[in-house]
């Protein structure tokens, strides 16, 4: 990484230096740099409504960069060690869309863990690949879904040799890394692409006492959110390409769903935060490991919660452990995760990333500071001391194996008709069921909708998880396939 | 010279102190903080641009959160400051002969060294041997705290600065359980008057009054607060503000004071009624715990 070019800004540069020019907007948008739209003016300032503006000469295009786009983005591929990186800007949805599209066609397999973040099979909904799932081991105590093992991964390779891709998640939102390496050597071993979910990974490229990044593990794309770890707006996210891939290629297959109007507010926050995380991303991710392992050590201090941590690492599914993550197993103190994600929202004020049956996750990042990890600490030993109950009713684990009846393209645009859910059983299901957040699918297109199914679906309603997915809001229908 | 001291009561009030020197003017890990000379406040100090107190009008405040809890609780012996770094509080407790020991809990030490160096007033209460210096978070103070305490006074002002987590529900119930059974704790309250600052105030009474059986709330007048017009909460376990009011006993130790007057006390407690009706709509919005 060329630290003195990583100082550069040329986004933002050229957006100052088009503010100064003070040009008279005969072009979109409309609101004209805010003028037709004063409530907006109050609500975000002139300075942001400023540079809200349209692709034009001075300030490139991100649909074909040629000039301060294309500079940024090299700035990108230099500070993450890629071969060649893109600005993207309908979120790192956009990009594991980009990486699913651009290595597979209709019919094509692809093998990837079932702990896939929705975006992934919505890619293979549009393209047609089949999906070949990878059961993630599940902590049984836990009950989170852990990383991809080496000998699983060959397993299905050695039986879908003609896969074209091996998909990995990496690290999950709890943390848990796989080991890249070996699945990225597999994947070539079989002349297959390795592309990485790295939805939860920014800071993995700025911290050398982090797990192994995607592209430093030779990975050949990687989908990184950048608003997530990164500091950058939300919505703003990078796709990362490694050697082997033809970048004019990608770039076409990003252009079949990406906006004609990319927002230069997006672009200019990746622009600054890549500059920020190459010049400072060190010390930054150093102080959010540091408070992370802090507010680990007190949570663990109260009692009845237990603050994961390295402690899990076992050299297979759980390869490695991305410390900057906070996640806490709540059951023994009698409540589920998402019944302490509920109590802090309403009853303390604090706004933590999800709850799931057993855990709750709370996110560490560069903006926060050690008053603010007092709270929460606070906040959960007030919660034991008020809330906690005796531990009941535990439900064992959280993983279930999907039954892949047909593509999820197919599933998708089959003939459906809509059942309440207790008379599905043994159907096949055309929509998602998830928990949102993370957002993993628990029935995804094109799979058997069983009995187990359909209890956690209704154990994880009762407990108040938001489920999303299916039409009926309340999920007491599913569509399914017409027999 | 012409030179000002503002700060922004609300987007529209202003409140402007003329200056003579500016003394000091340094950013800590947790606020940036100044003291200011002034021919009428004299020295101020402030924390990101907000006057914390000023030696004009400071005996207002630490009078009433020290002298309003000592007359009604019986028998004090063990104390705890959260806040309190500038030593005002401690100086007031040490009129007290009961009190054992008096632990004051500040975050920031720098806040305490510019306190000795320009406020020595204030600052020679924390020179009592009975008062033990904690440089922690106030929360993380309380957490492994139980039934230790007949007094805990929570000296923080502002609700949305870096004492944020001092006005939360696990902070009031954290001191619930520090306490002894018959303890009580006394608290800013902040200033209900602009409507910026009412729902705060709102809130602070909604999360004492769930977390004590007794919560009260008085008032007092403190020109450089917002409005100049400021509220303290009690809330105890047994002893309530005025009905275990010990007159005779308070005025038997003959402390001297500026502000606080057994009199005062009860009518500190009487309220205008904009604020009563506000305190009561919370205490009937009261969620279950």
């Amino acid at each position: 990484m060329n630290l003195e070019k990583q100082k550069q800004t040329p986004i933002f540069s050229a957006l100052e230096r088009f503010r100064k020019q003070r040009v008279v907007p005969f072009d979109v948008p409309g609101h004209k740099r805010g003028r037709g739209n004063p409530e907006l003016v109050e609500l975000l300032g002139e300075r942001c409504v400023g540079i809200d503006v349209n692709s034009m000469k001075p300030l490139d295009n991100l649909c074909h960069p040629i000039s301060v786009i294309k500079e940024a983005e090299e700035l990108v591929a230099d500070a993450f060690g890629a071969a060649h990186a893109f600005l993207m800007v309908g979120g790192t949805t956009s990009s594991v869309q980009g990486m699913v599209l651009s290595a597979c066609k209709a019919g094509d397999k692809i093998i990837l863990p079932r702990n896939v973040h929705k975006s992934a099979i919505n890619a293979l909904v549009l393209c047609g690949a089949i999906p070949v799932y990878i059961d993630p081991k599940v902590d049984k105590k836990l009950g989170i879904p852990l990383g991809m093992e080496i000998e699983d991964v060959r397993r299905a390779v050695e039986e879908n040799k003609d896969a074209k891709a091996i998909f990995i998640n990496n690290p999950t939102y709890y943390g848990i890394c796989s080991d890249l390496k070996a699945l990225v050597e597999l994947a070539h071993e079989f002349g297959m692409l390795a592309l990485v979910d790295e939805a939860h990974g920014t800071h993995l490229y700025f911290n050398r006492n982090l797990p192994v990044c995607a592209m430093a593990a030779g990975a050949d794309m990687a989908a990184v959110s950048m608003h997530k770890s990164g500091g950058s707006l939300t919505q703003s996210s990078i796709l990362l390409l490694g050697e082997r891939m033809n970048e004019r290629y990608v770039s076409q297959i990003i252009n079949l769903t990406q906006t004609t109007s990319a927002s230069y507010l997006l672009m200019a926050s990746l622009d600054i935060s890549r500059k920020n995380l190459a010049l400072r991303g060190e010390e930054s991710f150093e102080k959010v490991a540091r408070l992370a392992s802090y507010a680990r050590d007190e949570i663990n201090a109260i009692g009845g919660y237990y603050a994961y941590g390295k402690e899990l690492i076992n050299g297979g599914s759980i390869y490695d452990f991305d410390v900057t993550k906070l996640a806490v197993y709540t059951r023994d103190i009698g409540l589920a995760g998402i019944e302490v994600y509920d109590l802090l929202r309403d009853e303390y004020d604090i706004q933590i990333e999800f709850g799931d049956i057993s855990n709750i996750l709370a996110y560490i990042s560069i903006g926060d500071r050690i008053q603010d990890i007092e709270r929460l600490v606070g906040a959960l030993a007030d919660i034991k001391r008020l809330y906690a109950k005796d531990v009941t009713n535990v439900f064992i684990s959280e993983y279930i194996a999907p039954i892949v009846a047909m593509t999820p393209q197919k599933a998708f645009y089959s003939p459906k008709e809509t059942l309440p859910i207790k008379e599905t059983v043994g159907r096949v299901c055309s929509e998602f069921v998830m928990c949102y957040p993370p957002g993993i699918p628990i029935l995804a297109p094109g799979e058997v909708i069983t009995k187990e199914i359909i209890d956690y679906i209704e154990f994880a309603k009762e407990k108040g998880c938001s489920m999303q997915g299916p039409e009926s809001p309340d999920i007491s229908q599913l569509n399914v396939i017409m027999d | 010279m012409n030179y000002w001291f503002s700060e922004m009561h609300t987007d529209n009030v202003k409140m402007s102190i003329r200056v003579e020197n500016q003394l000091f003017s340094k950013k800590s890990d947790f606020q940036r903080i100044d003291v200011f000379d002034s021919p009428e406040f004299g020295k101020f100090i402030t924390s990101d641009g907000s006057v914390i107190f000023s030696e004009k009008d400071e005996f207002v405040y630490d009078e009433m959160i020290v002298h309003v809890p000592m007359a009604v609780h019986p028998h004090v012996k063990r104390v705890l400051v959260i806040g309190g770094g500038d030593g005002g509080v401690a100086r007031e407790l040490a009129h007290y002969e009961e009190i054992e020991s008096i632990d004051v809990v500040e975050p920031d030490e720098m806040f305490v060294e510019v306190c000795r160096e320009f406020f020595p007033d204030n600052a020679c209460g924390l020179s009592d041997p009975r008062v033990s210096v904690y440089y922690q978070d106030g929360l993380r103070f309380l957490r492994n705290r139980c039934d230790e305490y007949d007094l805990i006074i929570n000296d923080a002002t502002d609700p949305l600065g870096h004492t944020e987590g001092l006005f939360t529900k696990e902070f009031y119930g954290s001191c619930y359980k520090a306490l002894h059974d018959d303890g009580i704790m006394v608290y800013q309250h902040g200033s209900p008057f602009f409507d910026e600052d009412e729902e705060p105030c709102r809130s602070m009474h909604r999360k004492a009054f769930l977390s004590f059986p007794i919560s009260r709330v008085y008032q007092a007048h403190i020109p450089t607060c917002p409005a100049g017009y400021w509220l303290f909460g009690f809330g105890s376990k047994k002893y309530h503000p005025i009905d275990d009011l010990d007159i005779s006993r308070w005025k038997a130790r003959n402390i001297k004071t500026w502000y606080y007057t057994v009199n005062l006390h009860r009518g500190a407690f009487m309220l205008p009624k904009y604020v009563e009706d506000l305190l009561e709509e919370e205490e009937k919005n009261k969620k279950i715990i």
